[in-house]
């Protein structure tokens, strides 16, 4: 059996969804990650499911992009987190506010 | 040779430059040289030019020669060029003579002066800027010379800035200075407009002279008034006399060169080259008579009350120019030039000698702290006494022959200025006899004693050396024969023969016949011996201090400076503070102010946005993005 294409928009609405509460609601820098994360692939689940229902490869080559992207985001992300979790002993959020006004 | 006029503008020039470049170097007293040879040179050269125009026709003697063109612009085309004719001769002769006399009396004056090369340059300037004045053959140039002179005057009497009254003395003189030369400057335009040429005998159309028709009526009158304007400022008159006066904080050269002989005239002269124009316009002719003569009263006044020896000169001078100023007004211009170079030499010379006086009692100007000097200063005083007897009119001395000619014409034109003139003449007469009895003469020699407000007693006067002392005998011959240049019964090959061409169709002629003339010479001679005696008679005595016969009144000039205080000096002071303190601190201010306030409330408004939590950020991206989209779909669906 296969499953329409509206299955997969749906599907990747709500991890989409969910990672943007996340992100919001939550305040642990990895977990807010993690969302980003989530919103990310549930972009790439967008992009291959228009691709194949569009039949247009274009949007499975953006994916690997996206990849590649999302990867190297990871890991300056992961540094920086690393880094202030060194100097600030915190891996809270809400602690980082040196840049309020 | 007559063309060589242009070497008598850059000889003092040069000593300018060269005194600029090298003069610390050349120091005391070679400076002081070199800064007199120049103009000594250009004395030479005065007089090569003077004997160039003798050999050309009586009516011939009008040389312009053109340099170079200044400046282009529209209509206006300003030459560089030279006027040599009678009257701008006369004027050299005696500005380069009296000159070299008071530079070369300054190397003696000035020595050891901290700024003494500084002296020198400035001197040498000022000549430069006196015969270009003199020199110019139109008015733009002649106005280039006057603001020269000005600067120079400004200069000088400034010279010794340290001091604060000496600093506002020539801040007053330049203020009163600009007045005039507001009128000069506007005097300009509008002859540019109504002619088209500022030249004032050749150039497009005969020159200003040549197109006189355009300038008559209310315009004439003007024009006239202005230029008038003008010369009251340079030349001390009323209303703009009072920074003569306080010019006298400047060296004593400077008051004797700047402040009497030369600059001071600089309005006569303009007035007297003018004199066509000033023809067009009666009107004109008699408001500079009437002031002229109510100047020479008003001053010759106050000059009876003063204390400091150079103020009494400086008043003095004032009246002297508004004799000159009248005999303008009344068209007898020849009188005027005569006057004026007499004046040159008796007043450079009462002036040199209060120099000597003041350095030889260690810069004590307070006449009532000297007495019986001529004990001390023997050349001193005989000089002196010589420019004293010239001024008061006594004869056979230049001044009663100048002064004489100035009044019979004023009689024959108009009687009550004639008796407004004799008066002044007998107080001439009398401030001269005070301040030459309670100096040179009298028994008692009160620089011995304390002065009044306790300030020490004063060591023993000594001449001064022969540097001061040969102008001093030098100027005393002049002052004594300068009469000789036009006496009343020599009708040719005098001043008078040689200066008509000049003034040939305006010219003013008393006819007095000679009966009448030798009356005038009787009262002339009459106002000066009780002068003179009067002043002796009163101040002969041991008792200096006698307020009656100087009443604050006079004293305090006629409360003039007072008067400007009230009208100008304080409303303006309270304009400017109500500018400092109303508009500028609260609208100026106010608006800089306000408008950083008004950034300053937005940022402190703007800066709640910025929280430093991530999350607020990432709301703020998502109901962005939603936004958007919602956008979007909404042009999706209806669009």
């Amino acid at each position: 059996m296969s499953l329409s294409g509206a299955w997969y928009i749906g599907l990747a609405a709500i991890v989409f969804t969910i990672g943007a509460i996340g992100l919001l609601v939550r305040r642990n820098v990895l977990i807010m990650f993690m969302c980003i994360e989530l919103m990310l692939n549930a972009a790439n689940l967008t992009f291959v499911t228009f691709a194949r229902m569009l039949n247009d490869i274009g949007g499975q080559a953006i994916v690997f992009f996206v990849l590649v992207v999302a990867a190297a985001e990871v890991v300056v992300g992961l540094g920086i987190v690393v880094t202030n979790f060194r100097r600030r002993e915190t891996t809270v959020a809400d602690d980082l506010d040196s840049l309020k006004g | 040779m007559v063309h060589l006029a242009y070497l008598m503008l850059l000889l003092p020039l040069a000593g300018f430059l060269v005194l600029v470049t090298f003069g610390r170097r050349l120091g005391d007293p070679v400076a002081g040289v070199v800064g007199t040879v120049a103009i000594g040179g250009a004395f030479v050269v005065a007089c090569f030019v003077l004997a160039g125009l003798f050999g050309l026709p009586d009516n011939g003697r009008v040389v312009v020669d053109n340099f170079f063109t200044w400046f282009q612009v529209g209509g206006l085309t300003v030459p560089v060029g030279t006027l040599v004719d009678p009257l701008s001769i006369t004027m050299c002769m005696f500005i380069t003579f009296v000159s070299a006399f008071i530079h070369l009396y300054s190397i003696g004056y000035m020595k050891d002066d901290r700024d003494y090369t500084k002296f020198f340059i400035y001197l040498n300037l000022f000549v430069f800027s006196m015969l270009l004045l003199v020199l110019a053959d139109n008015l733009l140039l002649t106005f280039v010379g006057w603001e020269g002179v000005g600067v120079c005057s400004y200069l000088l009497i400034a010279f010794w800035f340290e001091r604060e009254s000496a600093a506002s003395a020539g801040k007053k003189a330049f203020i009163y200075n600009r007045i005039g030369d507001v009128g000069f400057l506007l005097a300009i335009f509008l002859i540019f407009e109504k002619t088209g040429t500022i030249q004032y005998e050749s150039g497009p159309g005969g020159g200003i002279f040549g197109q006189l028709h355009h300038l008559d009526g209310g315009v004439g009158l003007a024009v006239v008034l202005l230029l008038f304007l003008a010369a009251a400022g340079k030349s001390a008159q009323i209303p703009l006399f009072n920074w003569l006066p306080d010019a006298m904080e400047g060296p004593t050269p400077v008051s004797a060169l700047i402040h009497a002989a030369t600059m001071v005239t600089a309005g006569v002269y303009l007035l007297c080259r003018m004199n066509p124009l000033l023809h067009v316009t009666a009107t004109g002719s008699e408001i500079i008579a009437v002031i002229g003569a109510v100047t020479a009263f008003v001053a010759a006044t106050i000059a009876c009350a003063q204390q400091d020896i150079k103020k009494v000169l400086a008043f003095s001078t004032v009246s002297q120019i508004g004799y000159m100023i009248l005999a303008v007004g009344t068209g007898a211009y020849i009188a005027a030039v005569f006057l004026m170079v007499a004046h040159a030499f008796f007043k450079g010379l009462l002036f040199l000698g209060a120099g000597s006086v003041i350095h030889g009692l260690e810069d004590e100007q307070d006449l009532k702290r000297m007495g019986a000097l001529r004990r001390y200063m023997k050349w001193t005083t005989v000089t002196f006494t010589i420019g004293f007897l010239a001024i008061a009119g006594i004869p056979p001395l230049s001044g009663f022959w100048a002064k004489g000619d100035v009044l019979d014409n004023t009689f024959a034109h108009f009687k009550p200025l004639w008796v407004l003139g004799l008066l002044t003449a007998v107080l001439t007469a009398y401030y001269m006899s005070r301040l030459e009895t309670l100096a040179f003469g009298g028994k008692e020699e009160r620089f011995k004693k304390e002065g009044p407000h306790g300030e020490p007693a004063l060591h023993e006067p000594h001449e001064s050396p022969w540097v001061m002392r040969l102008p001093l005998v030098v100027l005393a011959f002049f002052a004594f024969f300068a009469g000789a240049l036009d006496l009343p019964w020599v009708h040719t090959d005098n001043l008078s023969s040689f200066l008509a061409p000049v003034f040939a169709s305006t010219l003013y002629n008393d006819h007095l016949g000679g009966g009448a003339e030798w009356a005038l010479a009787l009262a002339d001679i009459a106002a000066a011996v009780i002068g003179v005696i009067i002043g002796w008679w009163l101040w002969r005595g041991e008792v200096v201090y006698q307020p009656k016969l100087e009443p604050a009144f006079l004293q305090r000039v006629w409360y003039w400076d007072d008067f400007y205080d009230t009208i100008i000096g304080r409303p303006a002071q309270r304009l400017a503070t109500f500018c400092a303190w109303v508009i500028d601190v609260r609208i100026i201010d106010g608006a800089v102010n306000g408008t950083a306030q008004l950034a300053k409330a937005t940022g402190n408004a703007a800066r709640k946005l910025q929280t430093g939590y991530a999350r607020n950020y990432a709301l703020g991206i998502a109901i962005g993005m939603a936004l958007i989209i919602a956008f979007m779909l909404s042009r999706t669906w209806w669009g």
